[in-house]
């Protein structure tokens, strides 16, 4: 499919939220997908059916609906594993979200000190570095540092250029070979940086490192392939893929999960368990502690679906023709500064950027947010759980705009027209 | 526009030209508070002698409707008595969460009636108490006595 052949109005249909109003008649302007996306109707369609006609507990019936409940969860694994080109269907884990797929590598490697000699190459303490980058969000940063804090491991950070890229002009001496896991974001949720993954992963396989990649804001929107990337692990979540919240995934090259000590304990992660000890079920089941979240994994798997029928490349090009006509239009409004790269190129469409009004004095971007709902258009403000990034930038907060794959060029203009009437209500 | 009746015009003049800005000395306490979902800060300091809030200086960091209340909060409070004063924050946190049904005591609020408007707004509630919870907060450990916050409102 090429880029042309993408009918955005005919795509907006699938989602209903889209032709609703608010505040008394004004169309729904929706530019906060990088905070969750709208969901199509064949995932709310997924979800009511598997409840309607197959609910029961997976893995563990013997009667029909336990079977069928069973081979639809099983078959988003199978969905999941092609989505992202995984060659191996155990190596897709069902999580809550990102942040427990991180939280899990990040625990299972301090429980490595406990467990015997296979999960060596996950033992971190004194001496061993951590690396992540400054514009990680909370959730690939807090767990690192409360890692850190664990085992007595020292946790070190890529920094940015002026422009909200990597700055990799010290990359040899902040990845080192005391370094054991390297985790960085794919596309920066608040920047919309999209990072040069081989390089780091360049670096991280000469020092023998571990490489976790945070998705979260990549996969939704671009081809992910975890071969072609040569990462170790990958984190991603469903909410921001038009899927339900309450999903996740974490892929894993199979050899390493084969040998990761688990993080959460319960049923189905076990292999045989007795009052003094237990042992611990493969990968993928091993990761996947009590009863899961089956109706979600059915709607991520109508979710894959629903975008796979409609081609990432497709989706990714539609998204990046947004992202430039966005930042070209945000470039005419006067006393806007982009935060992030200035330009569509490595670069996602979640725009940030910061406004002032006639007599150059800034407008808060909470102000900012308020003005812009009054006239139905939905942004975020704030730090975007990513506060390092502001401090970088030395901003308390940014206004994001973030786009996805229903988003159109006219509320592009929208928002455009109502940044300006932001900046007539602060100059009065 | 219906946005009117949150930036009132004493709002923007109070967020334009804020009072009893700037961190000062002498003081008795001196507390951080943050909203975490937006990134407003404040720093606040407080004096109390004989039972009288003398002075109270702040630096924060916010939007207008947090800077603003600061301001108003400031002026208010100082050269009260500690327990009128925390009359006047049990009175503005009522204002506050009337979700828009109340107009507040002009006699006793003063200024910071102009934030009734803002209760209809549950997201920019918690901009608007920012500075006073810091104030409760800096005043309890000046006087060393618990006064409780609203749990949502603790750092």
């Amino acid at each position: 499919m090429t880029p042309t052949e993408f009918d955005v109005e005919r795509v907006r249909k699938d989602f209903p939220i889209l032709a609703r109003t608010v505040h008394d008649g004004l169309p729904l302007v929706y530019l906060d997908s990088a905070a969750t996306s709208q969901k199509p109707l064949a995932v709310l369609d997924a979800e009511r059916a598997y409840y309607e006609q197959h609910n029961a507990n997976v893995h563990r019936g013997i009667h029909v609906l336990a079977e069928e409940a069973t081979a639809l969860y099983e078959a988003t694994r199978d969905k999941v594993a092609a989505f992202i080109g995984a060659t191996d269907r155990r190596e897709v884990v069902f999580t809550k979200n990102s942040t427990e797929a991180l939280n899990l590598v990040a625990y299972a490697m301090s429980n490595a000190e406990t467990t015997g000699p296979e999960a060596e190459r996950f033992r971190i303490g004194p001496g061993d570095e951590i690396v992540v980058t400054e514009m990680e969000h909370h959730s690939n940063l807090v767990p690192w540092q409360m890692l850190a804090r664990r085992t007595g491991a020292t946790l070190r950070w890529i920094g940015l250029t002026d422009d909200g890229r990597l700055d990799l002009t010290n990359l040899d001496a902040v990845i080192t070979e005391r370094a054991k896991v390297v985790s960085m974001v794919h596309q920066s949720n608040i920047l919309g940086t999209v990072n040069p993954v081989e390089r780091i992963v360049a670096r991280a396989r000469e020092v023998g490192a571990l490489v976790v990649l945070d998705g979260s804001q990549s996969v939704p929107h671009l081809p992910v392939d975890v071969v072609a990337l040569g990462v170790d692990f990958l984190a991603f979540t469903g909410h921001k893929m038009c899927a339900p919240t309450g999903v996740g995934v974490l892929w894993g090259r199979h050899e390493l999960l084969e040998v990761m000590p688990p993080f959460l304990g319960g049923g189905e992660m076990i292999e045989v368990v007795t009052m003094e000890a237990s042992t611990y079920a493969p990968p993928p089941h091993r990761f996947e502690a009590g009863t899961p979240m089956i109706s979600q994994v059915v709607g991520l798997g109508a979710a894959i679906d629903y975008l796979t029928e409609l081609g990432m490349p497709a989706i990714a090009a539609h998204e990046h023709a947004v992202t430039a006509y966005a930042l070209d239009a945000l470039a005419t409004v006067p006393g806007l500064r982009v935060i992030g790269p200035p330009t569509a190129e490595d670069r996602g469409g979640a725009i940030s950027f910061l406004l002032t009004d006639d007599a150059g004095r800034p407008i808060h971007p909470h102000d900012v947010g308020q003005i812009l709902d009054e006239r139905g258009i939905a942004v975020r403000v704030g730090h975007h759980c990513a506060r390092p990034v502001c401090l970088r930038f030395g901003v308390p907060a940014t206004t994001r705009a973030s786009f996805h794959l229903y988003t159109t060029t006219a509320e592009v203009d929208a928002l455009v027209e109502g940044l300006h009437e932001v900046r007539r209500f602060f100059s009065r | 526009m219906k946005l009117d009746s949150m930036y009132q015009e004493i709002i923007l003049d109070h967020y334009r030209n804020p009072q009893h800005r700037g961190l000062r000395d002498p003081f008795d306490a001196e507390v951080h508070h943050v909203n975490p979902t937006c990134g407003d800060e404040v720093t606040l300091r407080v004096k109390v002698t004989d039972g009288v809030v003398e002075d109270v200086s702040y630096e924060s960091e916010g939007c207008s409707i947090s800077q603003a209340s600061a301001s108003v909060m400031s002026d208010l409070v100082i050269g009260k008595k500690v327990d009128e004063a925390l009359d006047l924050e049990r009175e503005f946190l009522a204002l506050m969460q009337s979700r828009g049904t109340a107009e507040g005591d002009e006699d006793k609020l003063e200024d910071a009636v102009a934030f009734a408007g803002v209760s209809k707004y549950p997201a920019r509630v918690k901009c608007a108490l920012l500075s006073w919870m810091a104030w409760k907060d800096a005043t309890a450990k000046a006087i060393d006595a618990p006064l409780d916050l609203p749990a949502q409102e603790k750092p």
